[in-house]
């Protein structure tokens, strides 16, 4: 597969649009994981939803 | 399951949870797939192998104008029918949005500036996306700025219906203003004028990133809804220490 005289343009542009949806990958999955702890937290300091229910049912 | 029960939180997440992996998994052999196709296809007569950024341009450029028309329709749900997950959907899918518009601003000005000869042209195609992208962090940085969710959704779908009237803008902008991007190829009266060597891959990419960003919004309504039980849990945990 060659690039031609713009490959620098073309493999720019890709290596862009792979670290940005990494990032945002990254970013979801450890907000997800920041809030679950937040919930554990809070729940092992007795304060607990009206419902009953645990974080650690969340998968 | 209904649309009703989906109003659940609870069992929002119980769904979510279960097909998440799966829609995880069409999106990474949906894009491989399409990556692969990108690869393989030839280059264009005039544009040489730089049409190969149009398969990663435009599924970005068309997710840029989708996710706002999403958002668009959460506002709705939170000012006409205060449907519960609205302003959740809405506050979760901006940041990807604008992630979406970025890309697409800086894989066009790539593109743009080997058969453009510029990086940037204030046209209005252009422009209008610009607009977009500013309008994206103006609704972040709202959603930041006040600290009640209850009181940010309605200022937040208000200005979401608002930034609305740009999407049509940003459509047709190629029509009625002379510019340097391109007439719609795709999307258009009459039918596609791409050939199928560069339509197929363009499609597959598109699906991918569209199960991207369903895959990406899911799991940040996820996280939006833990986030507000722990802000839940954190006010009653302040109000049984003031007690």
């Amino acid at each position: 597969m060659a690039l031609g005289p713009y490959a620098s343009f073309i493999v720019t542009s890709y290596a862009l649009v792979a670290a940005v949806v990494a990032i945002l990958i990254a970013w979801i999955a450890i907000d997800f994981r920041r809030q679950k702890a937040r919930l554990r937290e809070l729940e092992a300091s007795g304060i607990t939803r009206r419902s009953g229910r645990s974080a650690a049912d969340i998968r | 399951m209904t649309l009703i029960d989906l109003a659940n939180p609870t069992k929002f997440l119980s769904l979510t949870g279960r097909i998440l992996p799966w829609l995880a998994g069409a999106t990474a052999i949906l894009l491989l797939i399409g990556l692969y196709q990108a690869a393989m296809a030839p280059d264009d007569y005039q544009q040489g192998a730089t049409v190969k950024i149009m398969f990663i341009h435009v599924p970005n450029a068309w997710l840029s104008m989708f996710v706002w028309g999403v958002m668009s329709l959460a506002a709705l749900g939170t000012l006409v029918w205060r449907h519960p997950l609205a302003d959740v959907a809405a506050k979760a899918a901006a940041p990807i949005g604008a992630a979406f518009t970025f890309l697409a601003l800086v894989t066009g000005s790539l593109w743009g500036r080997p058969m453009w000869g510029t990086y940037w042209q204030w046209d209005a195609r252009l422009t209008s996306v610009l607009i977009l992208f500013l309008m994206y962090l103006g609704l972040i940085a709202l959603w930041r700025a006040v600290d009640d969710p209850s009181r940010a959704a309605r200022a937040a779908a208000i200005l979401t219906l608002v930034g609305a009237l740009n999407l049509p803008i940003i459509k047709f902008s190629v029509d009625w203003w002379n510019t340097l991007h391109q007439p719609a190829s795709v999307l258009r009266m009459g039918g596609s004028t791409l050939d199928r060597a560069f339509l197929i891959p363009l499609l597959v990419m598109a699906v991918g990133f569209s199960l991207l960003f369903v895959t990406l919004h899911l799991a940040a309504m996820r996280n939006e809804i833990l986030r507000r039980r722990v802000r839940s849990l954190q006010i009653m945990q302040a109000s049984q220490q003031a007690a």
